[in-house]
């Protein structure tokens, strides 16, 4: 197992969540698209770790990522409710304008 | 790593890669969203066999509790039943698909070509007992930001998303002693 | 501190299953004693009823809704019995431990949070709307004791500078943990409650939602799921053995017995006093859980840390 298979695995990740993010209609399947993403990322800093430089200071990047997708999704889905509430519609077509 | 734990690790890898495929193939809400989770779940044990138990148990725990308020929310805005109903709503699939398979053949690339330094044998030592030490010692700076990011993220969460705001439930000058609610809830103090 | 439990091979995990199922079983006879006393009948006959109930059930014929998700239907089903044989890994059995794991106590926190994802995907799962409602009720009494449970299991870790349970277990060689963070053991209680649907946290497999969660449930799906719910108690109540009672600790008898009777003994108490408490509602707990038990999770927190940082 060396760096540079379980980083394809981490980049594997990050293409699957790009494709999710990029496509999707649906607001919520953009954010699923994105945490699969922040997965890969996740998981590439974790073997970034393991195999460059296992000093003890180092995980904290990965505690930060963890906490910046729990961040990420929790705002995401109150904007989520509140745009279901005011237009009706879970679908980003229908949310690009500011307005309203 | 030893041979059996080379296998096991690929094993959770493709385990992650396809069930985070799954997540736009699969026709009902709740497989997709369990499908999520199930690729956060190969990562975590993925993290723990590099050593790091404590960050890739936390990551197995706040994403089953995310996935399963998620679900909630899935539901509640899709609205699909249990029934699996074919589900297809994409832009344009060609182009994200190419966009998705150039990026991935970028960062082979870049990860095969890059001359990475040889690295150094994994540490010994408790890796928890050093990762809280530099949380609280050298970087606690990340500890310092990330508190009150959380806390604003809760307060900002639910202002977005409330239906009545203190002024509609305790009139307008925030006099009125019991919330006035369509349903009810708390201690009813 | 060292830590007080030696590792054994991973084939003594059936040894711990067998134990785990004896614990339900115990728990089962338990519950039907204190049940028939209150209707009247005789409570010997209650010790071979899971013995009946089991024949029954597995002998019933298995009943399916239409259009049910039978893959997630069956995997929230089978996955409390999983549950809990993943937390029993942890909990050393007087000095044997199957995973000495360095994050012990937030291995059993991981494994109690899958039984978020299981209940709901029972109910979810049986297309069938009070069971939905059912799993839905479970997750808003789980939001509100989560958190409370996480803030006490944060207390006996402080006091033994570490997250390992063999480590926790030899920090209370002087005095056990519930005599000086008593609080901290009341919450984790009020926590495996909420975690195993039972006593005032049961709504969502209550009879006024046609059995809730477990409602499209027949047999063979109904006795793992239900034998998986008593497991996750015995599994919790095992669990407060060594945060909190000093594992096996004891004079005289060696540690594996200490440590099952002080299992047996959490366990009845915890059946027994979710027998006396009333029902809560998840919108009154949610109040008592955030409002109440958060803030007396972390004073309970601050207590623990001033002992240890002045002795």
């Amino acid at each position: 197992m060396t760096l540079e298979l379980v980083l394809l695995i981490a980049a594997a990740l990050f293409s699957v969540g790009l494709y999710g993010a990029i496509s999707q209609q649906v607001v919520v399947m953009v954010m699923m698209g994105l945490e699969l993403m922040l997965n890969g990322v996740i998981l590439a800093a974790g073997a970034f770790w393991w195999f460059l430089s296992p000093e003890p200071t180092g995980q904290v990047l990965l505690l930060v990522i963890i906490a910046a997708m729990t961040v990420e999704m929790a705002m995401g889905f109150a904007v989520a409710t509140l745009v279901h509430r005011v237009r009706g519609s879970d679908m980003t077509d229908n949310a690009t304008e500011l307005k309203g | 790593m030893t041979l059996i734990g080379d296998i096991v690790f690929w094993l959770f890898g493709a385990v992650a890669v396809l069930s985070g495929a799954a997540v736009f193939w699969v026709n009902s809400m709740a497989r997709a969203t369990y499908a999520l989770a199930i690729s956060f779940v190969a990562v975590g044990l993925q993290v723990l066999m590099l050593d790091q138990a404590y960050l890739g148990i936390i990551v197995i725990l706040m994403m089953v509790m995310e996935m399963a308020v998620m679900a909630v929310y899935m539901i509640m805005f899709m609205g699909m039943n249990p029934a699996l109903m074919p589900m297809s709503m994409v832009h344009d699939k060609r182009l994200s698909l190419s966009i998705a398979i150039v990026t991935f053949v970028l960062l082979a690339a870049g990860i095969l070509l890059t001359a990475w330094p040889s690295g150094s044998p994994p540490p010994a030592e408790d890796v928890t007992v050093a990762l809280g030490e530099a949380l609280m010692g050298s970087k606690m700076l990340a500890m310092v930001v990330l508190s009150p990011v959380m806390v604003a993220t809760i307060v900002a969460g639910v202002s977005l998303s409330l239906n009545r705001g203190r002024y509609d439930r305790y009139g307008e000058d925030l006099r009125r002693r019991n919330a006035d609610d369509p349903q009810p809830g708390g201690v009813g103090r | 501190m060292g830590s007080a439990v030696i590792e054994v091979t991973p084939g003594w995990a059936i040894a711990a299953a067998a134990m785990l199922g004896g614990l339900v079983y115990l728990a089962a006879v338990f519950n039907g004693m204190l049940a028939s006393r209150t209707v009247g009948r005789s409570p010997v006959a209650t010790l071979l009823r899971p013995v009946y109930e089991t024949a029954r059930l597995l002998r019933q014929r298995r009943r399916s809704t239409v259009a049910a998700d039978a893959l997630l239907w069956r995997i929230g089903g089978a996955g409390m019995l999983v549950a809990a044989l993943l937390k029993l890994t942890v909990i050393p059995f007087g000095h044997w431990t199957l995973f000495d794991f360095d994050a012990g106590l937030v291995w059993f926190n991981a494994m109690d949070v899958l039984v978020w994802a299981m209940i709901w995907l029972v109910g979810w799962g049986g297309n069938s709307a009070h069971a939905l409602v059912g799993g839905y009720r479970f997750l808003a009494l789980a939001v509100a004791y989560e958190l409370p449970l996480m803030f006490a299991l944060i207390a006996p870790a402080i006091a033994a500078e570490s997250l390992n349970v063999g480590t926790i277990i030899a920090a209370q060689s002087g005095l056990w943990f519930v005599v000086w963070m008593p609080f901290a053991f009341l919450i984790f209680s009020v926590g495996v409650l909420g975690f195993s649907v039972w006593g005032p946290f049961a709504s969502a497999l209550g009879p006024d939602i046609a059995g809730g969660a477990g409602a499209e449930l027949s047999g063979v799906d109904r006795l793992v799921f239900f034998a998986g719910r008593y497991g996750v108690l015995a599994a919790g109540a095992a669990f407060a053995v060594p945060l909190f009672f000093g594992g096996g600790s004891g004079p005289m008898l060696p540690a594996w017995m200490w440590f099952l009777a002080k299992t047996v003994l959490v366990l009845t108490a915890l059946i027994w006093v979710g027998r006396k408490l009333p029902l809560f509602r998840p919108d009154q707990f949610m109040e008592v859980g955030w409002v109440l038990l958060i803030p007396a999770g972390i004073l309970q927190d601050l207590v623990v840390a001033l002992v240890v940082t002045n002795q």
